[in-house]
This record gives C-alpha cells, structure tokens and sequence, in this order.
C-alpha cells in the first residue's frame, strides 16, 4: 500500500476443492504472486486472478470447468479468506497481500 | 462412567414448569425413554427439555442412501418422535460400504424398509413412515409440510432445489449436505424459516441464496462415475444428524420473536450460515485443510424463491412452474456420429469374433481405476482428461496430431475403435480425433461403441466387472 511499483507481486494462496483440483495439477494448495497491477494498469482483482489462473496455472484444457463467458462457472463458490466472495464485492474485490482464494465446486452426491 | 450417571438420577418433574415452551409438550419421561436418552439428557444445554422437544418433533429424511443412513441412525438413536423417510431405490451390493443402514441380507430390498428395519432394531420408541417412491414437485409439498425439518440427503441438483423451494414457501428449517468421491460440504438453511419476500439481512438464506444456479451437467458426475469413500459421506450425513437435533432440542428453528427488542440471540439466528467442507486426502494424514467452515451470505434480495419479487408458489411447483429437469439440463454438447462411425457393443464383439477386424486399436477412455478392474481384450486405457489435455496440447503447439495415439497406433488407417463407461466420452472422443484429422479425410474408419462398457456386461459378457 506504499507506493507499490509497477513490477510489485502480490504473494496470496490459492486453493481449490471440490474436485476442481483435478484442473490444476491435482494439487489443492498453490502459491501464486500475482502481478500486483493488470494490463491497464488497474490493481489485481478476482476477475483478474481468475484470467491469471487459466492462463498461467490450469493444467487441464477443459477451461470450462473454471470458467464460463470469461465469468467464473455456476456452481462454483468463491471465498475471500473463507468468506463468500459476495460480502467482499465478487470479482471486483481487490486483492490484497496473503489473501486466500478459495474455489470450491458445489457438490451434488450423497 | 455407567454408575455414575445411574446413581444420580435426574430429578424427573423438577423442570415440568419450563417444558411446556416447546408447545406443551411437557411430560414425564418413560422408564424406557430415561434409559435410553440418559447420556445425551446430562449434556449440558440439553437436559429433559431438550429431549422432550426431539421426542415431539418430526423430520423428514429425503433420501436413503450415504448421507440419509447416517442421518437417520443418529436421530432415531437420539429419540425424534416422527422419522419420514423418502427413497425409491433399491438396496445394492455396492451401497453398503458407505450405506451403513442396510445390510447384506437386505439386497434387493427397498431402501425405505431395509432403514426402517435397521431403525427399529435400533430404537422401536420413535414413529417410522416410509414413502417409498420419489419427491417430486407433485408430492413434495404435502409430505415436506407434514415435518419440522428436512434433511436433504439427495444425490441430484433437481431434487435438491426443488426441496429448498418447497421448504421455502412451507418454511421449514433445511439441513443439506452432499458428498463425492473425497470431499462433503454440508450447511443450515432457512434457519429460523421466514416468509417468502421479507428481506431483510435478518433472514436466514436458502439453498437457492448460496447456491444460485446448478453446475452444468457437464462438470457433474455421479457416485457411480466419480466414486465415494464411505466415511466422506458418513461424516456429512452424522453432521446433518447432528446439526437436526441442535436445531429441534435448542428450538432454534422457532421464529425468532419480532419486537421485542430481544437482542440476546443473535447466535441463534443462521442468517449468516456456514458452509463446512471437508476434504479427505488420500495422500496425506488429516491436513491444516481437510476441515474448513466458510461464512456464507444471508438471504438474496433477487432470489428466485425467497426473494423480494419471487412469483414461485406451491400451485406454480405442482403444475411444473418452474421446471426443475430443464433449470439442471444445459445444452449438451452436440455430437452427431453418422450412423457408420457407430458400433453396438454386440455388433462389435460379433464382428471380432468372425474375424472381420483384424487389424484394428480398441481406445478404452474410462479412469485408470475403472480400467483397472477389467477391459475388452486388446484395448489400451487412454483416460478422456488425459486425451483432452494432450488433444489442446497438439492444437496449441502444432505437433503431430499422431501423438495422442499409442505408439502401435501410429501406423496409418488402422481403424480406431473408442469406448468408454457409458458412451458419451468415446463420442466426444471420436469427435476429437476427426478434429485432428486422425481420420486421414476419411481413410481410417472412427468408430464409437454405442452404451460404452455398460453396454457390453449387458449385451457381450454378463461376468464383466463393470463399476
Ligand atoms: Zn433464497
């Protein structure tokens, strides 16, 4: 928050389940630096972080497991340090230092 | 432990004057019931008013499967009066590594009554009533409101919406939870129940607040596809039990009383519930993660059944308002095979047998854990996430699209047969392959084998270990 630079990364985690670990790597905890600014200029956001992840972390080709229309897919819960992404302001939420992202995938066996 | 608690019996009648909060329901206590309800009784909180309110109170156990034998154990053994349970299905071999309510002398029989056996044996005192057949938007209402609470122990997004809705507008408190393979998520709904179209950051949530839209057919798989390990579901359907006798004993699903200026039980209200999962690692011993519990948002201004401008109404849910199958269906995929890229399995085993396809590369797509249990003789195990991957990986680099072949594949035009578990893999497989050109513009015949491994165990080979 102190005059960052233009190359600042931001070092938060990662972690998928649900079985959306399947897409990256099988592994459910990554560490990500996430550039700190995105191409505009503007400061990282989820929306951001989402764009990063299928780029730059997801091991599967099938995308729209993650994603659907550039939008996260339905029927994945997103968590801002183990909140609903909702009372954080979804994909507009900036992220900060050591945040943790969580996706789950909803689950629907029993 | 034992002569403890015998020695000091609690004073039966002393609470009589503060147990008629939970609806009069005020009483001594049987000497079958004192005996049998002692420990949970003595837990601090519960006492003999807690145990009265569970053996007044009446729930609905919607499904009879992972999370509803558990479910169900735990509240039968903990004295609820009434225990709806709601099931269609039939016991099979392969439940009962997690479907700990059945047992191996009740193959065969319905599900509903091979619990209710196993309940009674456990605990004759509470009221069973089976419903032996499916919910649907027809009966749901009728039987969900015969009940306190609703636990949902369902295995598919339709139902599961279709019980939010109904429990809803019939408000009722919903415990749900679901599980596959390794991971169980399980949270309290409509906790205390408030009328459809109040929102206010008061109001506890439904499922349909949490859980806006289903995921797409595509990302879901069944327990039969994906696999479950018992204890996953186990554990979600002992919490939902657990959360159940919370809720009933505490009265926590009663309305909270309005202008009072009762500000002492915010803990009470769930408007803000938690969403817990667990997942279990295969690979490693119980981990920092493995247990997380996720704060969730209270009730939506825009939701679709508990919102601010919901239309949904019983009337509306009996006459198909909305459509449940078509909200849970997406577009499928289209893949159109012409008749002569697809084989039935029968067709395929006749035609190897007379010695008509000599040459040719059997692509068995399934996981390796499927694969590993039996396969058609001769066919290579190429998982379909695998192929995908390698089949992206060739589009993006550029290199020969051969390489998603095994190695004795390579050799030009040998006819590649594909099958998999059900038969919609291998179509998208064959599908793939045509895109990268595998087919040598139509030199090499692509086939599907139609139904997938299913297929063959009932037409081909009864014996085969098909899972
Ligand atoms: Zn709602």
């Amino acid at each position: 928050m102190s005059g960052a630079t233009e190359t600042a990364e931001i070092p938060i985690t990662v972690d998928f389940s649900g079985g959306l670990e399947m897409l990256f790597d099988n592994q459910r905890r990554h560490s990500v630096s996430l550039p700190a600014v995105d191409a505009n200029g503007k400061p990282a956001t989820i929306a951001f972080l989402i764009d990063y992840l299928c780029k730059n972390l997801m091991q599967d080709p099938r995308a729209e497991l993650f994603v659907l229309d550039n939008h996260i897919r339905p029927g994945i819960l997103v968590l801002v340090n183990d909140a609903d992404w909702e009372l954080e302001g979804e994909e507009a939420y900036e992220i900060q230092p050591r945040d943790n992202i969580l996706f789950v995938s909803t689950l629907h066996g029993g | 432990m034992e002569g403890d608690v015998e020695s000091q019996p609690v004073a039966d009648g002393t609470t009589a004057a503060t147990d008629s909060v939970a609806n009069g329901c005020s009483r001594r206590l049987t000497d079958d019931e004192f005996d049998r309800y002692s420990r949970q009784m003595i837990v601090p909180g519960m006492g003999k008013e807690g145990q009265l309110r569970l053996i007044n109170s009446r729930v609905l156990v919607i499904g009879a499967g992972g999370l509803g034998c558990p479910a169900a154990q735990y509240i039968a053994g903990a004295g609820v009066g009434t225990i709806g349970i709601i099931d269609n299905d039939v016991v099979e071999a392969s439940n009962l590594h997690r479907q700990v309510g059945h047992a191996t002398s009740r193959i065969g029989m319905k599900k509903v009554d091979s619990l209710i056996t196993h309940l009674k044996e456990l605990n004759p005192l509470p009221t069973y009533v089976p419903y032996p057949f499916q919910l649907t938007p027809q009966n749901a209402a009728d039987i969900i409101s015969k009940y306190d609470l609703v636990m949902d122990c369902t295995d598919n997004p339709v139902t599961r919406y279709l019980i939010s809705d109904v429990c809803v507008l019939v408000r009722k408190p919903l415990v749900t939870a679901a599980a596959i393979q390794k991971s169980g998520q399980l949270t309290v709904l409509n906790c205390p129940p408030t009328p459809q179209g109040l929102v206010d950051s008061e109001y506890a949530p439904c499922y349909r607040c949490c859980f806006r839209k289903p995921p797409p057919p595509s990302s879901m798989v069944s327990c039969g596809e994906a696999g479950i390990m018992g204890p996953v579901v186990g554990m979600m359907g002992v919490a939902q039990a657990g959360e159940a006798i919370k809720i009933l004993a505490s009265a926590l699903h009663m309305p909270v009383a309005k202008n009072v200026g009762d500000n002492n039980t915010p803990e009470k209200n769930l408007k803000q519930p938690t969403l817990l999962i667990y997942t279990f690692d295969l690979e490693s011993a119980v981990g920092p993660y493995s247990f997380r519990a996720l704060k969730m948002g209270g009730r939506k201004r825009n939701c679709f059944a508990c919102g601010e401008n919901s239309t949904l109404t019983l009337e509306g849910i009996k006459t198909g308002n909305p459509d449940y199958v078509q909200f849970c269906s997406a577009p499928a995929p289209v893949v159109s095979l012409a008749p002569e890229e697809r084989i039935t399995a029968a067709a395929y085993h006749a035609a190897k047998e007379k010695g008509e396809l000599p040459d040719h590369l059997l692509i068995d797509t399934r996981e390796k854990e499927h694969f590993s249990f039996g396969s058609i003789q001769g066919a290579i195990n190429v998982p379909f996430g695998k192929l995908l991957m390698k089949a992206a990986a060739i589009k993006r680099d550029g290199g020969p699209a051969t390489e998603i072949l095994p190695a004795e594949a390579v050799k030009s035009n040998t006819p590649i047969f594909v099958v998999c578990r059900t038969g919609s893999d291998s179509q998208e497989t064959v599908e793939k392959f045509k895109e990268l050109g595998l087919d040598n513009g139509g030199k090499r015949r692509i086939v599907d084998i139609v139904g997938g491994m299913k297929a063959w165990k009932q037409e081909v080979d009864p014996t085969f270990p098909y899972i």
